[in-house]
């Protein structure tokens, strides 16, 4: 079955009343492939994710997952998947063994088997010496980790993640991702949400960026800054800014391909920082401080979502 | 990585078994908390009513009054297990602990967690039943061995009850509901129909409440099989309203647990 995808979407919709949350997109996914779906906060990516966990029937449009049916197979497509939702959702007033153990069953595993994957996947995230604890005295990130532990108990052929470090201290990132990245490497297809560049970049062999419902980007995280970036970025900050901003950027205009002025600092997109520089200097403008960095996702991001504040 | 090409093993246990399983762990840690309301609580009421009361009234339709209200105290702590469990259990475990969002991720289905639900309340009520029957063969207030068959007519109260209360607690969002459930639905439930005393002695006006019931039918069913009577209508016509209900509220229930898991 090599070379089929396990997820393949054309014309995806899904409209809530009035309101399209997904507005028609088309998605490939190889199997062993880590994709991952960024976007500011409504764009769409949830209802996506919910859509390929056989859990919100699309509106219009196929998809199918594992190459089968997502609306008439939701059964038998859920018994392969891996579900990490966005909110926790343990049973509190269990042990950490037996949130695992009871999820197995779920699956239909044999009782001697759940308990086996239970204590194996208890060690894989490093949550061993808790599996007698309750789960209401876990870290957020524990917590998470137990969350992942689960979405893995029936082996999954694909694990969806729903911004699996939202609300995470960094340590507890780091540790999740290291364990995420583990995942990769034995081959599980990971798909996940995230609106952390960092995340993206870390993980994702492949993104879309998602906007108003729909795919506005598609590629690596290298090509998409190639493709929607510079190499590199000049930040500047001069003296009387925000007011002498507009001008400051006029003054630029030219410099590299692009120009973003912000209230705080202008951002200048060049292929080359240090011959920038030099223009900038040899066109006498003094800023007060200046760094030049590498192009990141966020910049990618940023200029194709905007700057405006979604809520 | 490629696909798993090896067959599926063949399913050991039945997604709404696995549900039951997740019911019964949690009772295993909380059973303490049930002990009072479904073990003492209907002992000490047979006891104050049944003896205390029953001192005074002496004798009601032919038996002394302990051994009329006991099938009326056995079938109501089914009802009140019944509707109890599928409240604040229901919709915190959408609201709160969001189990079933978590159920809904596997191949566990709305039926699965209806049946589940409901096979867990039957081991519940089943127990507290049959444990309330030995205490009153102590008390001589069983007179037939067809109380046998009280624990099977209350396990079909337990769907009957518990499967429309469950459908109202998977459709409301906000517990305060319940507190109207309980002042118009529970409580006057418990008190006429036919738990205390006979319906005969509630007005005409009244008595079509008692008949509307599901208690009543069950308490009829249990006070024949005690008594070792014929019950005040045939045995199919309370059996039969009894199932219309039990099968309305799995109908409603796996409906609104469908959809509020939807989108």
């Amino acid at each position: 079955m090599a070379g089929q995808p396990l997820i393949f979407a054309r014309g995806l919709v899904k409209r809530f009343g009035e309101f399209t949350a997904v507005d028609g997109i088309d998605l490939e996914v190889a199997p062993g492939e880590a994709f991952g779906f960024l976007g500011p906060n409504g764009a769409g990516k949830s209802s996506t994710m919910r859509m390929i966990g056989c859990v919100s029937t699309p509106t219009a449009g196929e998809l199918r997952i594992l190459g089968m049916d997502a609306v008439r197979d939701g059964p038998k497509i859920r018994a392969r998947l891996g579900v990490c939702p966005q909110l926790d959702n343990l049973d509190p007033d269990l042990t950490v063994r037996e949130n695992l153990v009871t999820y197995a069953r779920y699956f239909g595993l044999s009782r001697a088997e759940s308990r086996r994957r239970a204590d194996e996947l208890l060690e894989f995230v490093q949550l061993g010496d808790r599996a007698n604890g309750k789960v209401e005295p876990l870290s957020g990130g524990m917590k998470r980790r137990l969350t992942i532990a689960r979405a893995m108990v029936n082996d999954p052929d694909l694990v969806l993640l729903d911004e699996p470090t939202t609300g995470l201290d960094p340590q507890a990132r780091h540790l999740l991702w290291e364990r995420l990245f583990r995942l990769k490497q034995r081959g599980t297809t990971l798909v996940l949400t995230t609106h952390y560049m960092d995340e993206a970049e870390q993980l994702c062999d492949r993104l879309v960026v998602m906007d108003g419902g729909r795919i506005v980007a598609e590629g690596s995280p290298r090509s998409l800054i190639e493709t929607y970036s510079t190499a590199e970025v000049v930040e500047l900050r001069f003296p009387g800014m925000p007011d002498a901003g507009a001008q400051h950027a006029a003054a630029l205009e030219g410099v590299g391909k692009r120009v973003d002025p912000l209230p705080d600092r202008v951002l200048v997109y060049v292929d080359d920082g240090d011959a920038a520089l030099a223009e900038i200097h040899r066109r006498g403008l003094v800023p007060s401080s200046v760094l030049v960095r590498r192009s990141t996702l966020e910049d990618v991001f940023l200029h194709l979502t905007g700057r405006t504040l979604v809520d | 990585m490629a696909l798993r090409t090896d067959t599926a093993p063949a399913r050991p246990v039945h997604p709404t078994i696995a549900v039951l399983e997740r019911h019964l762990t949690l009772y295993r840690r909380l059973w303490q908390a049930s002990v009072f309301s479904s073990f003492v609580l209907p002992v000490l009421f047979l006891l104050s009513i049944g003896i205390g009361v029953g001192g005074y009234v002496g004798r009601v339709q032919g038996v002394d009054y302990l051994s009329w209200i006991v099938p009326g105290v056995l079938a109501s702590t089914a009802f009140q297990i019944s509707v109890g469990e599928s409240t604040y259990a229901i919709l915190g475990d959408f609201k709160w602990v969001r189990a079933y969002h978590a159920m809904r991720a596997t191949p566990v289905g709305p039926a699965d967690m209806v049946r589940g639900h409901l096979l867990y309340l039957m081991f519940r009520v089943t127990v507290a039943v049959v444990a309330f029957l030995v205490v009153v063969v102590f008390f001589g207030g069983l007179h037939s061995p067809w109380a046998l068959v009280t624990p099977l007519v209350c396990g079909l109260l337990t769907v009957s009850v518990a499967a429309p209360v469950t459908a109202f607690a998977a459709t409301i969002d906000h517990d305060s509901y319940f507190s109207l459930l309980f002042r118009f639905v529970v409580i006057p439930s418990t008190l006429f129909a036919g738990v205390f005393f006979p319906v005969e002695q509630l007005t005409a006006v009244l008595r079509p409440l008692a008949y509307a019931s599901p208690l009543w039918h069950a308490v009829e069913l249990c006070r024949a099989a005690t008594l070792g009577r014929v019950p005040s209508w045939p045995v199919p016509v309370h059996i039969g309203y009894l199932l219309a209900w039990a099968v309305a509220g799995l109908f409603l229930a796996v409906r609104a647990f469908r959809r509020r898991l939807e989108d």
